[in-house]
């Protein structure tokens, strides 16, 4: 039996490989993190794809009045949140509502499963990270995407000269410009952060703590456990659905003047 | 805090996502839920209306109704009008006719009954002349009083 400092880290290691440069450095690459967001990714578009396929206006099945309602409460925020019209930002909504929820339902996967699986196939050092969204990478590669549809929106609504003016003039007018300038890049640069560290934040101590659960003997583990993963249930949902709407505020506020 | 190339990995394939998602499955999903959501309100409007049409279907037939049952009314009105004024008619016709056969009946009576005097006055006075011839044969010359007895034969 490894030491507990031991069990946590194993558990806490990405798998990763160098692509190029230095071991370690930029260039290199978190498989498990990507695998998993390739096939969840594409769980949600399969499932997705299918239903749309197959949706009928009469007599819908379960499944399609299932997924109809999951389209039906992104559409209803992003009717209620942005006024402007976009034919992106609603799928954008869907897709990060459910790959973030599948992400972060992976954190429900009892812990050591992947483990045992990896003991299974005879390699039990391997390392797996199985919640894409306990991975900052991953957090921030749709908050940098966000990032970039915000600057991109205030340039299409606005222009760019009307955003630059609106940059040095707002919030305290046009005569204390570089000021303004500074609280609109703070701003700016704090709403991806916020997002990628709130996500990423929730799902590494959900993980953390299941982790820290199963160190628990086993007979115990299940007076922790399974409180912490019933209020689990509510987080990775509540997290996705925050993700999405902060997107669309974010995105909202972008085509608005101030 | 692990900042690599996944991050770059990760943009690559959530762009890939969120186009797929908006080219097919936010459209047609969307596209029908709006397409059902039309139906139903274009399925209740269409009750509201047929209902409104019962209604006015309705008020019309009472209307309909009324105006038949005055009509029939008034048919068997003049029904029993006409026929009062048959069977007046018919009466008086019958009563008219009755008055003439009466009357018919009366002259041809009235006929006979001079036809049947002539004839017996023409007997009786026959009866007489012979009666008196028998008497009076001796004395009577026939021919000397023919024109007397012919008198009296006419005032018989």
């Amino acid at each position: 039996m490894a030491s507990a400092t031991e069990y946590i880290v194993h558990h806490l290691t990405f798998n990763k490989v160098t692509l190029g440069g230095k071991p370690g450095g930029f260039w290199s690459l978190h498989i498990d993190t990507f695998t998993m967001s390739l096939i969840l990714g594409f769980v949600f578009l399969a499932v997705f794809a299918i239903v749309a396929r197959r949706a009928k206006v009469e007599n819908p099945g379960k499944f399609q009045l299932f997924i109809e309602m999951i389209v039906d409460m992104v559409d209803g925020q992003v009717k209620d949140i942005f006024h402007g019209k976009s034919k992106l930002i609603a799928p954008l909504s869907l897709t990060i509502f459910c790959w973030v929820f599948l992400f972060n339902l992976m954190d429900l996967l009892p812990v050591d499963l992947i483990s045992w699986v990896n003991h299974m196939i005879g390699n039990p050092e391997a390392h797996w990270r199985v919640v894409p969204s306990a991975d900052v990478n991953a957090t921030f590669a749709m908050s940098l995407s966000v990032l970039i549809l915000i600057i991109g929106y205030s340039i299409k609504a606005k222009g760019f000269g009307g955003w630059m003016k609106e940059l040095f003039s707002a919030p305290f007018g046009p005569k204390l410009g570089p000021i303004n300038f500074i609280f609109q890049m703070i701003e700016l640069v704090s709403k991806p952060i916020s997002l990628a560290l709130r996500l990423f934040g929730n799902m590494y101590a959900g993980e953390l703590i299941f982790i820290l659960i199963a160190l628990l003997p086993w007979g115990a583990q299940w007076i922790l456990g399974g409180p912490w993963a019933i209020f689990h249930i509510l987080i990775i949902t509540l997290q996705a659905f925050v993700f999405m709407v902060l997107t669309i505020v974010y995105l909202s506020l972008a085509v608005e003047d101030h | 805090m692990d900042i690599n190339a996944t991050l770059l990995g990760q943009a690559i394939t959530f762009a890939i996502l969120v186009w797929f998602t908006m080219k097919f499955v936010w459209p047609p999903l969307n596209g029908m839920i709006e397409e059902r959501s039309k139906r139903i309100a274009d399925g209740l409007a269409a009750a509201e209306k047929g209902k409104q049409q019962l209604l006015d279907a309705e008020s019309r037939v009472a209307d309909e109704l009324k105006k038949v049952q005055g009509r029939a009314n008034e048919i068997i009105a003049n029904a029993e009008k006409r026929s009062n004024q048959i069977v007046e008619a018919a009466k008086d016709k019958a009563q008219s006719e009755a008055d003439r056969i009466i009357a018919d009946a009366k002259s041809q009576i009235e006929q006979e009954f001079l036809r049947m005097k002539e004839d017996l006055r023409l007997q009786v006075s026959d009866l007489v002349v012979r009666g008196a011839e028998q008497i009076l044969r001796a004395e009577i010359d026939r021919s000397r009083h023919e024109k007397i007895l012919a008198q009296l034969k006419t005032e018989l």
